[in-house]
């Protein structure tokens, strides 16, 4: 049988547009300190790592290479994955993999960016097939935009809704040292000052390129259950892709979104994802996305997700605490924005969140990680070991 | 738990192929499911690439070699993103983990398409100290060459020595792309690349995939009668800074090796395993790594490549595909030694088949300036 999992430490830097302060290696070496110190154990307890960013966008070749240096992992196993966006998901799943199988007690996942290093822009603009679509792309916002004309079209939001959600990630992300853009928004209507990247899509409703890094330090249950801090147990995990030619006019799809989330809640017995899960960290990189994807996920109705966002439901002290980080929208570290809402989780979780806590007893988190040509990783955090 | 290997497949190995390189991991996986009569996307529930974005000219090249392998609302992916010996190891890992059964892993390289490797290796050193040097994976392997020539009193001869003999024994596999002989004159004679790597010493560039089905052991009995196991698996980084390092030792492979060993439960290893397929990106390698292994005296590598059929002294088999000296792709390169290995376990290894009935062989990757990460994994005979 696989053997439970728990979430025993994490540690993430201070994320930043640029740190001209430190290099690549002394970014990851931050978050790696910070969560040693956060599971109160030592870099030699440490068995294995697993590292990953975006391959391509510091425009430098094996990463890891000239990482293992800094992170402690010279000397030990270690394995780098990248799958885009979800790269932080991934390695998350992986470092899970890596215990459960049994042959691992206590492992170290590592997930980075620093954006200023390279061209993010140009970088992604090779995600699509250099033969078939590579000269109509446009990037992350061409895709976000067209997201969110969908959403308003179909579900008849009014375009205020994208800065109704900034407002309230804004806030949230006040409340959180680590995050990237701590705006004071004072209302909707300076969200909406922001310009057009292109409409509806204004500057605000879309992530920024931050640099950081977070860590998480995993172990097996019985390594866990001697950990002074209260670990976080991993109740399931799942990746869901959705393959290469999405740009072919017509709708976008949320296909792997819902079957991601609708096949871990089934499995778990989760029926009422918003009653039975106390917070939710989602991967959604513009504002718009979040509303869509609340949906597809299965929280509430198609067309619902607005209109509970009008009435504040999702903020951090209400109903349902959504991002109560901040998210992806304020904090996106590319390499590491998975493995961030994993960590957020954990700490909510653990009661550790300090001032963007939230005011439910928690007790189930989720945590997704979003990229590639629509790809989904999803984790399910329990405060307790069922 | 036991992970089995069910079947393996690859694509010829060529230069300036046709082929996309989605095209050819599709190739590769199409035949793998059509072996054990898997059907596509449906009968399989994860996925383990190995690619890299910047030989394949595209950030998340993932994205491609994931659909042709089925992730498309399917099985999930991820994506190894060293050499594709990890992409084994992680395969193993995820059912070992009990949360799939059966994992298709895939790894493919279409390396000719790059007009110059060195800028992109180049890349691949620390900013502020090694890149700055101009160094790339030819250099920093010439200067391992040298630290080991230096510590053991070597000639050229002996290393060059290891090209001819991988040549000779690649004559006869129909899989691998040189399939010409040698002699030791013209490996030396050979353009210099980086003193004393010269061109015939450096594994050839070529394009090619390959493909295995790993399960669990009850649907690894189901799938076929002669199952092969992964009993065992280890990998290991060193020191990134060249100048911190012993490069005349592969401490790292050592301790891959023995953890592999040990997990397999394997007590004697240079009795017990019956033939190696090794990584070889440069000639100066194979030995180097058989000393690590323990499968020569330090020193004594070059020795075991001094008469037609390379072996060890202890009389095992090396690199009897004929290694990737003889043209593996990048990142291919580890995947094929697992490849390689489990044909020969099997008996099915067509012209290049070693002698005897071999129950358990060692297969090893490595990839990083100066082989900076080892990954070793143990197979064996599950029939």
């Amino acid at each position: 049988m696989p053997r439970s999992t728990a979430i025993v430490g994490v540690g993430q830097t201070f994320h930043r547009a640029r740190r001209p302060d430190v290099n690549i290696g002394e970014l990851c070496t931050e978050s790696v300190k910070a969560a040693l110190e956060d599971a109160r154990i030592s870099i030699k307890d440490v068995q294995a790592f697993i590292v990953g960013n975006m391959e391509l966008f510091e425009g430098r070749y094996v990463q890891d290479m000239w990482q293992a240096d800094f992170i402690g992992a010279a000397g030990k196993p270690g394995i780098r994955v990248t799958t885009g966006g979800t790269t932080g998901g991934t390695l998350a799943c992986v470092a899970f993999e890596f215990v459960a199988s049994g042959v691992f007690d206590t492992v170290m996942a590592v997930g980075f960016e620093k954006q200023s290093e390279g061209d993010t822009r140009a970088g992604l603009k090779t995600v699509s097939d250099p033969l078939w679509i590579r000269w109509l792309t446009t990037g992350a916002i061409g895709y976000f935009s067209r997201q969110a004309r969908y959403y308003m079209r179909e579900t008849g939001a009014p375009e205020a809704m994208g800065s109704v959600v900034r407002v309230r990630l804004a806030q949230h992300a006040r409340r959180n040292p680590h995050a990237h853009l701590r705006m004071d928004l004072k209302g909707v209507e300076e969200a909406m000052e922001a310009p057009y990247l292109i409409p509806p899509l204004r500057q605000t409703d879309m992530c920024p390129a931050s640099e950081g890094a977070c860590a998480i330090v995993v172990t097996s249950e019985e390594v866990a259950k001697r950990m002074p801090r209260k670990p976080v147990w991993v109740k399931d995990w799942i990746t869901v892709h959705k393959e290469a030619m999405y740009i072919r006019g017509g709708r976008h799809s949320v296909a792997d979104l819902e079957m991601a989330a609708s096949k871990i809640f089934k499995r778990n017995g989760i029926s009422k994802p918003m009653e039975q899960i106390s917070v939710a960290e989602i991967y959604a990189p513009s504002t718009w996305a979040e509303l869509e994807w609340l949906e597809a996920y299965g929280f509430c109705q198609k067309g619902q997700a607005w209109r509970l966002e009008e009435k504040g439901f999702f903020y951090l002290d209400r109903e349902f605490p959504v991002n109560p980080s901040g998210g992806v929208v304020c904090t996106n570290p590319i390499g590491a924005t998975g493995l961030i809402r994993v960590a957020e989780c954990a700490l909510q979780l653990r009661g550790d969140a300090g001032e963007h806590q939230i005011n439910r007893r928690p007790t189930l988190g989720f945590a997704t990680a979003w990229g590639g040509s629509g790809w989904t990783v999803a984790v399910l955090l329990s405060a307790t070991k069922q | 738990m036991k992970v089995g290997i069910v079947a393996v497949s690859q694509t010829p190995f060529g230069e300036q192929t046709p082929w996309r390189p989605q095209e050819l991991t599709f190739l590769a996986v199409k035949q793998a499911l059509e072996k054990v009569g898997l059907g596509f996307r449906e009968d399989y529930e994860f996925i383990v690439t190995c690619s890299s974005d910047h030989w394949d000219g595209k950030t998340l090249s993932d994205v491609e070699h994931g659909e042709v392998a089925g992730a498309h609302l399917g099985p999930g992916e991820v994506k190894v993103a060293m050499d594709g010996a990890n992409a084994v190891l992680l395969g193993a890992i995820k059912i070992l983990s009990g949360r799939a059964r059966k994992v298709v892993v895939t790894a493919c390289c279409k390396e000719t398409q790059v007009l110059d490797p060195c800028v992109i290796e180049n890349f691949g050193f620390s900013v502020p100290y090694q890149q700055l040097l101009g160094l790339d994976f030819i250099q920093a392997g010439a200067l391992q060459a040298s630290a080991y020539m230096h510590r053991y009193g070597l000639q050229r001869e002996d290393l060059a020595r290891v090209v001819v003999a991988e040549r000779n024994l690649g004559l006869a596999n129909p899989r691998m792309l040189k399939k010409e002989k040698l002699t030791l004159g013209e490996v030396m004679a050979a353009k210099m690349l980086a003193f004393p790597i010269t061109e015939q010493e450096l594994r050839p560039a070529c394009d090619g995939a390959c493909a295995m089905i790993l399960a669990d052991e009850e649907a690894a009995k189901e799938l076929t009668d002669r199952p092969v196991w992964i009993t065992g698996f280890g990998s290991c980084y060193e020191n990134h800074n060249l100048g911190d390092r012993d490069l005349a030792e592969a401490f790292a492979l050592t301790k891959a090796a023995q953890q592999a060993i040990d997990m397999a439960g394997i007590g004697n290893p240079v009795q017990d395993i019956d033939l190696l397929e090794i990584s070889e990106h440069y000639s100066y390698q194979l030995p180097l790594w058989l000393e690590a292994l323990g499968f020569c005296e330090k020193g004594n590598g070059p020795g075991a490549f001094s008469s037609s059929k390379p072996q060890s002294p202890f009389l095992k088999p090396v690199n009897p595909s004929g290694g990737l000296l003889c043209g593996v792709p990048r990142y291919v390169a580890g995947a094929n030694r697992v490849l390689e290995a489990f044909l020969q376990l099997r008996g099915e290894a067509a012209g290049v088949q070693v002698e005897g009935e071999p129950m358990v062989a060692l297969a090893h990757g490595t990839y990083g300036p100066a082989a900076q990460h080892h990954c070793v994994i143990i197979l064996e005979r599950g029939f």
